[in-house]
């Protein structure tokens, strides 16, 4: 099997080469079908392992296969841990991965970047099966900078675009904060715990969990919550947790394509992927979890709200993402760990399927995104109409689409969860349900349904998307619409991740939410009695009136309410708060240490002064050289007695 | 009463090129203008003859002659084979410009295959007289060589400061001989060093004698404070004559440093040691510092060599053999570099201008980029920059240095390289940031420009690969 | 009785007077020509006398090379003599200095 495992990871590694360096000479069709070859083979292989694990019942493997090198006992080592959870990972990253391939022949058709976009997606998701199938801390952190690599240099795309540097320097910048504290947690875990691979971790960590620490002189805090939260702080920037979120909605400057794959699907739900991989860890920082928690649950509520108001197809989704991701961390804070894979997994399914349907439209309306040009465009695309009402709905949680399940399962999971912070984001993510059905379907009605706001030249080139754009969108809306139903049960309470997640049993939430549980069809005719398909069906409800019934109500609604439109306008000031106060304090901060510290003391003074002070000096011993013969041989002569001085001295 | 010759086949090298040059003199009279050519070949066939023989007649060990007053060993020969090959690259660099300037005469040559036999002897002497006839021999040649511009106003001053300063190293270091020999008796210098290191009581003698025989060894070093001839006969003095005076007889200098300091009073290592870290020290901080002040080129190299002289003491001072070695090493790349820098000068030369001012680089880059890089690999090196040669000659000696605890004289002589890297670099930014000021291209001979060529180049791949030139260094040492 | 030191001593003086000659003589560039002969001679002197109360034949020898030395040198030096003062119409030894800094 140890070869099936390279062969996933080498199989894309091996396309970006190909594409990256001999682009030129295999050409825009060799680069695509390398690379789409190489992610095939990743994907047929991942169905193998997960077979070999789930029917047949396998162990996982945990192993090294490349010890780079080892100092003080550490080894640097290059290993697979493949386990059920890990397996589902590399099956979805794989599937999404490809399908995104195939989009991309169509959305890129008349990009020059084509060969270079190949090999940066396929890098990508070499980067990202690593991260996936870790065993070690180094080789997470490896993939971890890796995706976040390839994101920057993907946002950053369309260079030439003003915008997109900036947004690529801002993705940057705010990694570089989650990165920095990420690098840490990997430092003390490496200072307390003495190894790099995760197996004896989470062998030690349960004795670990009394020791504490003390950074701050007189308090003491426990090593794990420490280590906890620094690595979290790390996936708050990976995967957009309110504070640290204000570069994904940016990021929509990248090609759609990535932005489906990456900053939907795949790169962002690695600090989820994280915690849950950790979770032997993180179970023994109850503070850790509350802080998971709470702002999983704001981030899921707060960031929907502000997608209510954006014009912007693509920033829309964007909000959408950071709102989704934000439920999925807080089924992380209330230990419902496989809930929140569960989420991730419908959500890379139903959200990149939202990204590429945004795509098609994007591509019809001649890539422009502001969705107040759109309307009626039901008629011009059927496929991407159908689709994206699928993953409109499955976003929604309306049974029996795939988000339903995950959905209902984390919000009853929060409701169960004892921890002190579970109240707040029980009712965070419950409104989150309401504010998710009204920028989804104010979204969808503005974009398929009501006046074609188009103009005229953009009307008469309306049609659907071709093949390898509709194939893909058609891939995903399967898994949309079935995956829920058929997989809640093994993955949530048949025991699907065995001990490849640890819950303690104080935290047990999914157990709790397991003994209601009687099949996907109980649940879904049970949801009628809950308030959260109520709020999404009156949240749909609302925008069908607000955007189709009345257009003329979104005008009066946006005056009645607007102080709370000022404020989501302005995205609570996030970005103002960064810009103007955090980057323009470091730039002030700079400019001082370079007017005083360098042009002053160390240009000024150190350097100019010396240069000054050296050459004063050559300036006067130079005049030793007087040209007078006698004047040389007084010099030579001195030389001499010198010399004998030693004689008297010795 | 029985009569032993001589083994006269140990000198074979020395009479070969005593007679070339006696016969070139002659023939040289015969010759029209137009025919000198054949001068300078006689010359160059002299010189390779003499480095083919040389590697002939080189015994496996050490082997004296002439009664103990000559002697061929491993260390003599390598310095003999460095000298030809320098010299060699001086006569060829400074055909053109002899030519263009009505200075195309046979005694160049001559008086330069002279110079190189004083340099020969010196680097064989096994006698106190020896040694002193060579360093006569040589001096005599280069006074007239500085003054081979007759109708140059600063080549006949130059010539003279030099002659009289010359002359006063000269008459000081043969009164520390006359005490020498007042003192053991002998003019063999194994028996001055048997005497000197048995004779504990005497040491103050030997000590007092030391200091006049360091003048001599200083003054042809160069090094501060017998420095002041340089700058002056180095700006001087024509253009090829300072080539000539930058390359060999630097490696000269080491000789005699070998033989007089080493080889016989070496048993005064503890206290000549002191007096070279004196030397050193002075030479690092006058070289580097003046140099910073120069707007003449030839000056400015001078005060470099004032002060890469400072380095190369430090080497000797060290009084080990990895210390000797690297000193070596130092005076060949030493010799290579100031070759290079000075071949460029020659090359940017032409008839009626002298490329002497720092201005005259100014802009090279767009002249000929290739040269530029020539002349940028030539100051990088000099100034110690990895991967060139110079910077491994600086490692090798710090090192050294270092080894005897002697790491304030490292720290000491890294600061002022510091300082001196500002000139060198100076040179590099003239060529490559600024406009040229004459927009003339260059016009040098093929020869000139393929041998330069391969001086820039043989400096970078010493300092990518310096372990063969160093290994011979140990070689020649052991 | 003239011992080994009277000779040393004058060897000292003469040696002296050539050194002395040499930095302090302002005006005639021949002046410094006969210094350094002084010079060379104070060195013979130390020979010689080395020589004979060391009985030794080998100084001797030395003093006859240092004195076809001396006169190369002093042939070289009023060569270079010559060619100075067609080109500076000046032997004073104060007028050469426009090599300098």
């Amino acid at each position: 099997m140890e070869n099936i495992y390279l062969a996933i990871v080498l199989g894309p590694l091996a396309g970006a080469v190909v594409a990256g360096l001999l682009g030129r000479w295999i050409g825009r069709g060799g680069a695509h079908w390398v690379t789409i070859l190489g992610v095939a083979t990743s994907f047929a292989l991942s169905l193998v392992v997960l077979w070999h694990l789930v029917v047949e019942g396998a162990p996982a493997f945990d192993g090294s296969v490349y010890t780079w090198m080892t100092a003080g006992g550490i080894h640097f080592e290059i290993g697979f841990l493949i386990d059920r959870l890990s397996a589902l990972m590399i099956a979805v990253v794989t599937f999404v991965s490809l399908a995104v391939h195939i989009y991309t022949i169509g959305y890129m058709r008349e990009d020059p970047g084509y060969i270079r976009f190949f090999s940066y997606i396929a890098l990508f998701t070499f980067a990202m099966l690593m991260l996936v199938m870790s065993n070690n801390f180094l080789q997470l952190f490896f993939g971890w900078e890796g995706v976040g690599l390839v994101s920057y240099l993907l946002i950053g795309f369309w260079y030439e675009r003003e915008s997109a540097t900036f947004a690529a320097l801002k993705a940057f910048l705010v990694n570089r904060v989650g990165d920095f504290a990420f690098v840490l947690g990997i430092a003390l875990v490496v200072m307390y715990f003495n190894t790099l691979n995760y197996e004896p971790v989470f062998r030690v960590a349960p004795l670990m969990a009394e020791l504490s620490i003390q950074v701050v002189p007189g308090m003491d805090w426990s090593v794990v919550t420490l280590i906890c939260l620094l690595l979290f702080v790390g996936a708050m920037a990976k995967s957009a947790q309110i504070p640290l979120h204000v570069w994904l909605p940016d990021s929509m400057e990248g090609p759609t394509p990535i932005s489906a794959l990456i900053h939907a699907a795949t790169m962002v739900t690695a600090g989820i992927f994280m915690v849950a991989r950790l979770s032997p860890l993180f179970e023994y920082s109850p503070t850790a979890l509350n802080v998971i928690l709470v702002l999983g649950g704001a981030t899921a509520f707060f960031m929907g709200l502000v997608g209510i108001v954006q014009h912007d197809i693509k920033r829309v989704i964007a909000y959408s993402t950071i709102s989704q991701l934000g439920y999925m961390a807080a089924a992380l804070g209330a230990s419902a760990y496989a809930a929140a894979i569960f989420h991730l997994m419908t959500h890379a399914f139903f959200k990149a399927l939202l990204f590429l349907g945004a795509g098609s439209v994007i591509i019809a309306m001649h890539h422009d995104q502001d969705m107040r040009h759109m309307g009626g465009l039901r008629k011009y695309m059927p496929i991407t109409y159908i689709t994206f009402l699928v993953g409109s709905l499955a976003l929604c949680g309306i049974p029996p689409f795939a988000g339903f399940f995950s959905k209902d399962s984390i919000i009853e999971a929060v409701h169960a969860s004892q921890l002190p912070g579970a109240q707040f984001a029980y009712y965070c993510v419950l409104g989150g349900v309401l504010v998710t059905a009204l920028y989804t379907f104010r979204m969808f009605f503005l974009v398929f349904h009501g006046k074609e706001r188009m103009d005229e030249h953009t009307r008469s080139h309306l049609r659907e998307s071709p093949a390898v754009v509709t194939v893909p969108l058609v891939m995903l809306a399967i898994p949309s619409a079935l995956v829920g139903w058929y997989t809640i049960r093994p993955i949530l309470f048949g025991g699907y991740f065995g001990n490849s997640i640890a819950v303690l049993p104080a935290h047990n939430v999914l157990a709790e939410v397991g003994r209601d549980f009687h099949g996907p069809a109980v649940m879904a005719e049970h949801s009628v009695h809950t308030p959260a398909l109520w709020l999404a069906l009156g949240g749909i409800f609302l925008m069908w009136v607000v955007y189709w019934l009345r257009p003329a109500l979104a005008g009066i609604l946006r005056r009645t309410f607007l102080p709370i439109y000022y404020i989501l306008e302005h995205k609570y000031w996030f970005d103002d708060l960064n810009e103007k106060v955090i980057a323009a304090g470091g730039r002030l901060m700079g400019r001082l240490l370079w007017r005083i510290g360098d042009v002053r003391l160390i240009d000024g003074l150190m350097v100019n002064g010396s240069a000054w002070l050296v050459g004063r000096w050559a300036a006067i011993s130079r005049r030793m050289q007087t040209g007078y013969l006698y004047h040389y041989a007084f010099t030579m002569l001195i030389g001499l007695l010198l010399f004998l001085s030693w004689f008297v001295v010795r | 009463m029985t009569f032993e010759m001589p083994d006269f086949w140990l000198a074979l090298p020395e009479m070969f090129v005593l007679g070339m040059a006696c016969f070139i003199l002659v023939l040289d009279l015969f010759l029209p203008e137009e025919r000198r050519g054949i001068s300078y070949f006689l010359a160059q066939i002299t010189v390779i003859g003499a480095f083919v023989s040389s590697l002939w007649v080189a015994p496996a060990g050490v082997q004296t002659t002439f009664d103990g007053m000559f002697v061929s060993d491993p260390l003599g020969t390598f310095l003999k084979l460095a000298i030809y090959v320098l010299t060699a690259g001086v006569f060829l660099y400074s055909r053109g410009y002899l030519r263009d300037r009505a200075l195309y005469k046979g005694e160049y040559y001559v008086l330069g295959l002279f110079g190189m036999l004083g340099m020969m002897v010196i680097v064989s002497a096994s006698s106190l007289l020896t040694i002193y006839l060579g360093l006569e021999l040589f001096s005599l040649s280069l006074y007239a060589m500085v003054a081979f511009d007759r109708d140059s106003l600063r080549a006949s001053e130059a010539a003279m400061k030099y002659f009289v300063l010359s002359a006063l190293a000269s008459g000081t270091l043969l009164y520390g001989l006359s005490l020498l020999y007042g003192l053991t008796g002998s003019l063999e210098m194994s028996q001055v060093a048997q005497f000197a290191g048995g004779h504990a009581g005497e040491h103050y003698a030997f000590v007092f004698a030391l200091a006049f025989v360091l003048v001599g060894v200083a003054f042809k070093f160069g090094a501060s404070p017998f420095h002041m001839w340089i700058p002056d006969v180095y700006h001087g003095a024509p253009t090829s004559v300072t080539l000539y005076l930058g390359a060999a007889p630097k490696v000269a200098a080491f000789a005699m440093a070998m033989r007089l300091l080493v080889d016989t009073l070496g048993p005064l290592q503890a206290s000549w040691g002191p007096m070279l870290v004196v030397l050193a020290v002075l030479s690092l901080a006058v070289g580097n510092v003046v140099a910073i002040a120069q707007t003449n080129i030839k000056r400015m190299l001078a005060y470099s060599t004032i002060s890469h002289m400072g380095f190369l003491l430090l080497g000797l001072l060290a009084g080990t053999r990895t210390g000797y070695s690297a000193a070596l090493f130092y005076a060949v790349v030493y010799a290579l570099m100031s070759l290079a820098a000075f071949g460029v000068v020659i090359l940017l030369s032409r008839a009626g201008f002298e490329a002497e001012r720092l201005g005259d680089f100014k802009g090279l880059n767009e002249r000929s980029p290739w040269f530029a890089f020539m002349m940028l690999v030539a100051m990088f090196s000099m100034a110690g920059v990895p991967p060139t040669a110079g910077f491994y000659a600086k490692l090798a000696v710090l090192a050294a240095v270092i080894d005897v605890h002697q790491t304030w004289l490292a720290v000491v002589a890294v600061f002022f390289s510091l300082i001196g890297a500002f000139y060198y670099l100076r040179v590099v930014k003239l060529m490559y940031f600024d406009a040229p000021a004459d927009p003339e291209p260059l016009t040098a001979r093929l020869d000139l420009r393929v041998a330069l060529s391969a001086n820039g180049l043989l400096l970078l791949g010493l300092g990518i690969y310096p372990g063969l030139l160093m290994g011979w260094c140990l070689a020649a040492l052991h | 009785m003239i011992t080994l030191q009277d000779y040393l001593v004058l060897g000292a003086i003469l040696f002296c007077v050539g050194v002395a000659g040499i930095f302090l003589n302002r005006k005639n560039v021949i002046v410094l020509l006969m210094s350094i002969e002084l010079m060379l001679l104070a060195a013979n002197m130390n020979f010689v006398a080395f020589s004979y109360f060391l009985g030794n034949a080998a100084g001797q020898v030395f003093v006859f090379f240092i004195l076809t030395v001396a006169a190369a040198e002093s042939a070289i030096g009023l060569a270079i003599l010559v060619v100075l003062f067609r080109n500076r119409r000046s032997i004073n030894v104060e007028d050469i200095d426009t090599l300098k800094g």
